[in-house]
């Protein structure tokens, strides 16, 4: 505390006076992938700079403060095709930047964290939601600002409890991706309370996502796919593929409500979240990107934010002192959730509310009234720390 | 002290209003309403429509009218007191939030959250002076006694700016916990106090050095931590006892003005916001957003008498003479 204190009186002194001296500039790299997943609803279809838009964003948040202190913010992108070596332009990156945002898969993301290990750099996840990273497959130099499926189906699983809707009917898409997904769902209905009365598989049997005459076709095959299912109150689609779980919603056989993957989604961030002054940042953003915010432009706004906000705590253009406070207690962000948000000390996730959106309104906010932590409440999300794989190295 | 605080409450109170009366404007941010109560009786005696999320609101120095900031409208609507209506407009910038005067009732500062702007207002003249770059989403705004330093808080910057209110130029930053929602001077200039809403602190600067000297944080049995958000503070014009209301805690801190010690916790409604007092200091009106409606606090017993139901959302406050 009292050092915190001498801290300020330095930085104030420093705030009134430096102007003349040249900017302290931090550089921030940004690698994401090339190659535009395909989804079901054109709407939902990611503009070509989703995530980066949100980190330029932050860029800009963040000079507007670094003008003050004499601090200036530079980003710096890169997008990756599957043929590339991305160990190495991450290295190359790393040569030039001090902080890497990424948007990489696991695997993607592994391999980098391994290559710069020794290189001091410290990379920020905002694009793989694989608790794998942060469990067992854990790394000291990936801080992770992007939720985990586990938090994601702890946020959903804690409302639909709530609202007693504890019957599910679980459908679950045939890729890998789905089956993770569904088993976070599974563990949250262990862990609240709720019942999977049944699980079904939808086998992605290939076929073009856009036909001019799809919905006659979807109109058939989906009333007759969840028939028979015994008495339910919600169907949980588990379907990151985008597949099918987009066509459930008015089309299932018995009339009931669509969640998980379509219908009530959690996410970290929606276009319609304007609460605890979101309104203000939906509003910067759509100025500077002519369109609406996205959760991962959200997750890159925080990641790049998380830096700018340790560099004017810290007052140093010194990567290793801003990361200490980054990792230190005394760190915590505002990302309009209405509270503040921490890093999980044992593996780096970044701790946060989760919405919970249909797509035109944010239906609810989890945590969840009544599940109550003795640390956070926060930490009623996803895998906390007497349950951890991960040891931090 | 409490005596001689109530006694010289009564002695002001019996010399100025032989009627007793007071009158409260609350905005309800969510209704687009202004809600007028009575102090005597604690009841509403009317609610006027305005514009479109109406939240900072304060009395015109000479008492004559109420201002609201209605953000949505992006503009500054101007009530009469003695008809209770609509009379004008301030030409403030876009998303007005919150606002301040100088003593002399002649100039207005306003915080503008969408552009990063502190807009100058000429009141007599209704015109727009200048503007003045902050930090981002500006938001808390005071001014200090001798008129000289006018504070503005910038919610994801975290800073308390200092500007000079002659040249309107920034002479100091200082740095505050996370998002910093409200600014308010000691009556005798010896201490400028900021809310941290997300942050969960009040902090205490010095405003000769310009820097934090000390910050007040909030334990409440039983209640998490990141629910603590302390959003308005009040302090009794001696200095000597601050009111600081936790938001989503539903509760107001009442803080020893000297030690910056906590001394207690009332319990107020749901995600209380502002406050104003009512000029004798008898009495101390919070909003409770959530809950949609008006605590008052009597200062002497330091507990919670009455609630009043307003509009929807209802967010800032203003006391003064009908």
């Amino acid at each position: 505390m009292f050092r915190w204190l001498i801290g300020t009186f330095a930085l104030s002194m420093v705030v009134t006076g430096a102007l003349a001296a040249d900017p302290v500039e931090v550089h921030i790299g940004y690698l994401g992938h090339a190659g535009i997943k395909s989804t079901l609803s054109l709407v939902e279809q990611p503009a070509d700079n989703d995530g980066i838009a949100g980190a330029r964003l932050a860029i800009e948040d963040n000079n507007t403060t670094g003008k003050f202190l004499n601090q200036r913010f530079v980003l710096d992108e890169i997008k990756v095709k599957d043929s590339d070596d991305v160990a190495k332009v991450a290295t190359d990156l790393a040569g030039r930047n001090d902080y890497i945002i990424t948007d990489l898969p696991a695997d993607a993301l592994l391999k980098v964290a391994d290559a710069l290990r020794d290189h001091g750099t410290v990379l920020l996840n905002v694009g793989a939601i694989d608790d794998r990273l942060r469990e067992q497959d854990c790394r000291a130099n990936v801080i992770h600002v992007a939720p985990t499926r586990s938090m994601l189906a702890d946020a959903l699983g804690q409302y639909l409890v709530w609202k007693q809707w504890k019957r599910w009917l679980l459908v679950t898409g045939s890729h890998d991706q789905d089956k993770l997904y569904a088993d976070a769902l599974r563990r949250a209905a262990t862990r609240f309370g709720a019942k999977i009365v049944q699980e079904r598989t939808f086998e992605d049997t290939g076929g073009a996502r856009r036909t001019d005459s799809g919905v006659t076709l979807i109109q058939r095959q989906m009333p007759v796919f969840t028939q028979q299912a015994p008495a339910y109150d919600v169907l949980v689609a588990a379907d990151e593929s985008e597949v099918f779980a987009n066509y459930l919603p008015y089309r299932t056989w018995d009339p009931r409500p669509v969640a998980g993957s379509a219908g009530l989604v959690p996410t970290s961030w929606d276009a319609t979240h304007d609460q605890w002054g979101a309104v203000q940042i939906q509003n910067r953003f759509v100025k500077l990107n002519m369109r609406r915010m996205t959760a991962l432009d959200m997750q890159a706004w925080t990641a790049a934010r998380m830096i700018g906000e340790a560099t004017s705590r810290t007052n140093s253009g010194d990567p290793r002192k801003v990361i200490a406070f980054l990792k230190s207690k005394d760190f915590s962000i505002a990302a309009f959730k209405g509270t503040r948000l921490t890093l999980r000390d044992w593996n780096l996730q970044l701790r946060q509310p989760i919405l919970l959106a249909d797509g035109r309104m944010v239906v609810s906010v989890s945590p969840q009234e009544g599940f109550l932590h003795q640390v956070s409440e926060l930490d009623t999300l996803g895998v906390d720390r007497p349950e951890t794989k991960c040891k931090l190295q | 002290m409490w005596r001689r605080c109530l006694l010289t409450g009564m002695l002001v109170w019996l010399a100025a209003t032989p009627a007793s009366a007071f009158v409260a404007y609350v905005s309800n941010e969510k209704g687009n309403t202004v809600t007028v109560i009575d102090t005597t009786s604690w009841t509403v005696t009317k609610t006027i429509k305005v514009g479109q999320r109406p939240r900072g609101i304060e009395f015109s120095r000479d008492g004559k009218f109420v201002m609201v900031a209605v953000g949505d409208d992006d503009t500054i609507q101007v009530i009469d007191t003695k008809t209770q209506e609509i009379v004008d407009t301030l030409p403030s910038g876009p998303d007005p939030e919150f606002f301040t005067q100088d003593a002399a009732g002649k100039t207005m500062y306003v915080a503008n959250e969408n552009d990063n702007t502190v807009t100058v207002i000429d009141l007599e003249k209704r015109a727009r002076l200048g503007d003045i770059q902050v930090g981002v989403e500006p938001e808390g705004m005071t001014i200090s006694p001798d008129g000289k330093i006018l504070i503005n808080t910038s919610e994801t910057t975290n800073m308390a700016h200092f500007i000079d209110t002659t040249t309107r130029q920034i002479v100091a930053n200082v740095l505050v916990d996370s998002r910093p929602r409200f600014a308010q001077f000691k009556r005798d200039g010896s201490e400028l106090w900021v809310s941290s809403e997300i942050g969960g602190t009040v902090s205490i600067i010095d405003p000769v050095k310009r820097e934090v000297t000390g910050k007040i944080t909030f334990e409440i049995p039983g209640l998490r931590n990141e629910a603590i958000q302390p959003v308005g503070i009040g302090m009794t014009k001696d200095g000597k006892t601050a009111f600081v209301a936790l938001g989503p805690a539903n509760r107001v801190a009442v803080v020893d003005g000297a030690t910056h010690k906590v001394l207690k916790y009332l319990l107020v409604g749901q995600r209380v916001w502002h406050m104003d007092f009512t000029p004798d200091e008898k009495y101390l009106m919070v909003t409770n957003g959530v809950s949609n409606d008006v605590s008052v606090i009597d200062i002497a017993a330091q507990k919670v008498i009455k609630t009043i139901q307003v509009g929807e959302l209802p967010w800032g406050i203003t006391i003064a003479q009908p």
